[in-house]
């Protein structure tokens, strides 16, 4: 007689509940802080550097060009002798402020052309976006140069050039978030208790595309510096003299043939740096705002 | 006086949802619209309410016709008219808190000094505490927004009332207490009313006419 043994019993089934787990959440919270740190510290040293540290920027010490990087000097000097690592600083004030002006520029003339062109709707739509399709089909840089050529070198060309070329997209998120809103019940609610246009678009629409509009100008802020950085390389930025990333790495291409690495990677490393940790406080806030999309980086 | 005459009104060109349609209410009167769902009662509500411009028919409001609709219309008339909705959740704006989507029709309208008096004789008609009217729209239930939005309707004092599906998505005791609040309002001020909805029961003790959809093409 044979006994069959019993079947093993089943191990109890549990749930598995999809989540991202401890090791990718950690990871996460490691990149916010990491960016998170890295901006302040940019901020930090392009407010209280240039007044805090009584150095000129533009002392030329002949006797010193090209120096490596020493402890005296630790991003080394340029082709005529002045401290790198002073020049990066004022570069990269240079360029983020051109870059945030340009970015909030941007923002707040795409915020308006869309939110005019979603809240009115009809032939006003129409023809605001047909000015946008016309934005986009030129180049950006192209386009960016041409604006920059009507102007003598500076600081203000160059935001309107970047600011001029970029609020396209801006336009374009406002105004299908707003066209979304419009259809709402609530919107007729208003109409209905005698709102005006104005009203509507104040007090309904504008509020509610506000937080896509901030996040847009956030993730615009990088893209402005590499912006403002191409065409100061091209020569058509910032006058020479200007310390700003574009134009250091512009006056150092000579010397980087020549062997001497230092002038370009390190105003390389302060254009990079910044820019990928704003891009990343500003995935991780997209994150939060729209779980189910990946943020990524538009350069 | 509203008197809809040979409506088409739709959405897109070509495929109207409202064909042909002609209703009446009477001054003071209720009328109840019935039909089953997805017919185009709402549609009709809208266009009744100048929200939704029909593309062809007669709207006429007090004998006079109606030419423009939505911002186009004039102010005084737009607000002739009350609207509740089906879906409060939709029909409020998610920021602003209770009191402030009550008053916004005032504020809009430039009587906001008027604000803490209608509210204050509002919220008991319409059942809603004190400690409600400070949260917002998320924070409350669908039964107590849907009465914040039956206060709104009525805080301008309209002489139509169009309650699209008001009672749809409440349970039986607020929908009781929300066609009690347009019953009293209709009894102080006269107003007239247009129930749109699809239970037959309701409706037809509600209103003093109840007219089925396919009977109005």
């Amino acid at each position: 007689m044979t006994c069959d043994a019993p079947a093993p019993a089943a191990a109890p089934e549990t749930t598995q509940w999809r989540s991202y787990g401890p090791k990718r959440r950690s990871t996460r919270a490691l990149r916010v802080r990491t960016s998170a740190a890295l901006v302040a510290a940019t901020v930090l040293a392009v407010l209280l550097v240039p007044p805090l540290v009584q150095l000129d920027q533009q002392a030329v010490d002949l006797a010193a060009k090209l120096r490596p990087p020493s402890f005296q000097h630790p991003f080394g000097t340029d082709d005529v002798g002045r401290d790198l690592l002073l020049r990066c600083v004022y570069g990269l004030r240079v360029s983020l402020l051109v870059g945030v002006a340009a970015a909030l520029t941007a923002t707040v003339v795409g915020t308006a052309v869309g939110a005019a062109a979603g809240a009115l709707g009809g032939w006003a739509d129409r023809a605001l976006m047909r000015v946008v399709d016309t934005f986009s089909s030129v180049p950006h840089l192209l386009l960016g140069i041409f604006i920059v050529a009507m102007f003598r070198p500076g600081v203000w060309p160059v935001v309107i050039s970047v600011a001029l070329t970029h609020w396209l997209s801006t336009a374009r998120i406002v105004r299908a978030e707003v066209l979304s809103l419009r259809s709402r019940p609530y919107i007729d609610a208003a109409v209905s208790g005698g709102a005006s246009r104005w009203r509507v678009a104040v007090r309904h629409l504008l509020p509610a595309v506000l937080p896509q509009a901030a996040l847009a100008a956030v993730l615009m802020v990088p893209h402005a510096m590499w912006h403002e950085s191409a065409l100061s390389f091209l020569g058509l930025g910032l006058p020479t003299h200007t310390a700003s990333l574009g134009t250091l790495i512009q006056t150092a291409r000579g010397s980087l043939l020549a062997g001497q690495w230092w002038p370009t990677l390190f105003p390389g490393l302060f254009l990079i740096v910044p820019t990928l940790a704003i891009a990343g406080l500003a995935g991780a806030w997209r994150e939060r705002i729209h779980p189910r999309h990946r943020s990524e980086l538009m350069l | 006086m509203l008197e809809l005459r040979s409506i088409t009104a739709g959405y897109t060109r070509n495929a109207p949802v409202v064909r042909d349609v002609s209703l009446t209410v009477a001054p003071g009167e209720s009328v109840g619209l019935l039909g089953p769902s997805g017919c185009g009662k709402s549609t009709l509500a809208r266009v009744a309410a100048l929200l939704h411009r029909p593309d062809s028919g007669t709207l006429l409001l007090d004998g006079e016709p109606v030419r423009h609709w939505r911002h186009r219309a004039p102010r005084d008339r737009r607000t002739a008219f009350g609207v509740v909705f089906q879906q409060a959740r939709l029909s409020a704006d998610p920021r602003l808190p209770l009191t402030d989507l009550i008053a916004e029709p005032l504020r809009a309208t430039g009587r906001g000094r008027e604000v803490p008096d209608r509210i204050a004789q509002l919220a008991p008609v319409v059942g809603l505490t004190p400690d409600l009217l400070t949260r917002r729209p998320h924070e409350v239930s669908d039964g107590q927004l849907q009465r914040a939005c039956l206060a709104r309707a009525l805080v301008l004092r309209p002489r139509l009332l169009v309650c699209d599906e008001m009672t749809a998505m409440l349970d039986a005791s607020t929908a009781a207490a929300l066609v009690a609040a347009v019953e009293d309002y209709r009894a102080a001020t006269g107003a007239a009313l247009l129930a749109v909805g699809h239970d037959r029961t309701l409706l037809e003790r509600w209103c003093d006419r109840t007219v089925h959809w396919e009977s109005l093409s």
